[in-house]
């Protein structure tokens, strides 16, 4: 199936109307910002803070935030209390050991760290390797752009709303896709998320960066 | 390893987000890590579904921790290697992910031959699928076949064209059980592709029906 469209899904447009929730760039109430903030911290400080200086402060508000999100999603993945309590702290393990590896133009602290805990999951729960894409050719001196990030971190604040916003029949689905409850076929059913700029920002992000190496 | 600019067939939405949400068997895994490690398109659509997974991580029912799992944590930091390891990334044909699965480049390939030239050798994943890297001299076909399931089949080297399109390096094409096609590889070059299927393939000609039981194509 060739599919090449770079801001649209295709053919299915079941729910395709929710792209408008991330063309309102400004659009949003004040309250609505406030719900979103909360919820959308900016952790990259606190990650810098362990990259740089293995700040167990900064590690330890992390922990507070994050370790109960990472246990509440193994747990509703099928993992039970205490194989979930052992993932978790090797999640977060796995967080300060990769510090250096985040990318704040790519990637929200929150996005990363479920990338963390999912691949736990499938070595812990399912038993199964998981082949992951190669690495990008950054070198360490490579500082991500300040631009991408703050634009990034602002689309994804956005993509969270959208997600809260979706009618509470479509949220379930999705949340139901991430706890590996849905096989890909019943995935297909939910294509049409609100996902148009945030991609076209990460792809701008990526183009940046191997532009940077040449 | 980047052919963002050359790659014409790409993986579909809902094989990324069950790629991003952790669900798919471990062969489908395998030919999505390596065609994302060669297509920026599919890598940026990729980590728009990851964002997804944070924001359901973040809003989902929180589960209290131990008393003590910070501490624990410390000492499982002070305990383990954090060195940082240098990035993975192939200089040579096969991406880094399918390399881990050959055990090198194209030439640790430990080839079976199929007949006419065609080879193949299957890969090493969970039983829910199966991953084989195939090889098709330049000009000749794999055998008429149709699917029960879903096959996936991305070009490593050369090229093949069959009834739906011409499909060159980094190239991928999803076909389903309503599809029946006869790949036939470019004369230019041998060509080499991983092909991932969920379902034993179904031949239309009696010779590569016996050899399926044989061969476990």
């Amino acid at each position: 199936m060739a599919h090449v469209g770079v801001s649209e899904f295709g053919p299915c447009t079941k729910y395709s109307v929710l792209h408008s929730h991330l063309d309102l760039t400004t659009s949003t109430t004040g309250q609505d910002k406030t719900e979103v903030n909360k919820t959308n911290k900016d952790w990259t400080a606190q990650i810098y803070a362990i990259r740089d200086a293995q700040d167990q402060a900064a590690f330890a508000e992390l922990f507070a935030h994050f370790a109960p999100r990472v246990k509440g999603f193994l747990i509703k993945s099928g993992a039970d209390a205490s194989l979930a309590e052992e993932c978790t702290q090797e999640v977060m393990a796995t967080l300060w050991r990769k510090a250096h590896m985040f990318d704040p133009s790519r990637a929200s602290a929150s996005t990363w760290i479920f990338t963390i805990a999912r691949n736990r999951k499938i070595d812990a729960l399912r038993k199964q390797r998981r082949p992951e894409p190669e690495d990008l050719p950054w070198g360490p001196e490579a500082e991500p752009d300040q631009a991408e990030a703050i634009g990034l971190k602002q689309e994804t604040e956005q993509l969270a709303f959208a997600i809260k916003e979706l009618p509470e029949k479509q949220r379930i689905l999705i949340e139901q896709a991430y706890f590996g409850d849905l096989s890909h076929s019943e995935i297909a059913e939910i294509t049409g998320l609100p996902l148009g700029t945030i991609k076209s920002r990460i792809r701008l992000a990526l183009e940046r960066l191997r532009h940077a190496m040449k | 390893m980047n052919m963002t600019d050359t790659i014409k067939h790409h993986l579909t939405p809902e094989i990324l987000m069950a790629y991003s949400a952790g669900t798919l068997p471990e062969a489908f895994s395998l030919i999505v890590a390596t065609h994302v490690s060669m297509c920026d398109v599919c890598r940026a659509e990729l980590d728009s579904y990851d964002a997804v997974g944070g924001v359901v991580m973040e809003d989902a029912v929180t589960a209290d921790v131990s008393s003590d799992a910070l501490s624990s944590t410390m000492k499982l930091i002070a305990a383990s290697d954090t060195a940082p390891k240098a990035p993975r990334r192939s200089t040579g044909t096969l991406p880094s992910p399918l390399q881990d699965y050959v055990g090198g480049d194209l030439s640790a390939i430990k080839w079976k031959p199929l007949g006419m030239g065609v080879k193949q050798v299957i890969l090493s994943t969970s039983k829910a699928a199966t991953a084989r890297l195939l090889y098709i001299p330049a000009g000749a076909a794999v055998p008429d076949h149709g699917h029960q399931g879903t096959e996936m089949t991305l070009v490593l080297q050369g090229a093949f064209v069959d009834e739906e399109d011409r499909f060159a390096r980094g190239d991928v094409e999803v076909a389903n059980e309503d599809m029946e096609h006869t790949p036939i590889a470019d004369m230019g070059e041998d060509c080499i592709c991983l092909a991932v299927t969920d379902a034993p393939l179904k031949f239309n000609a009696l010779i590569p029906r016996i050899a399926q039981r044989f061969l476990r194509i």
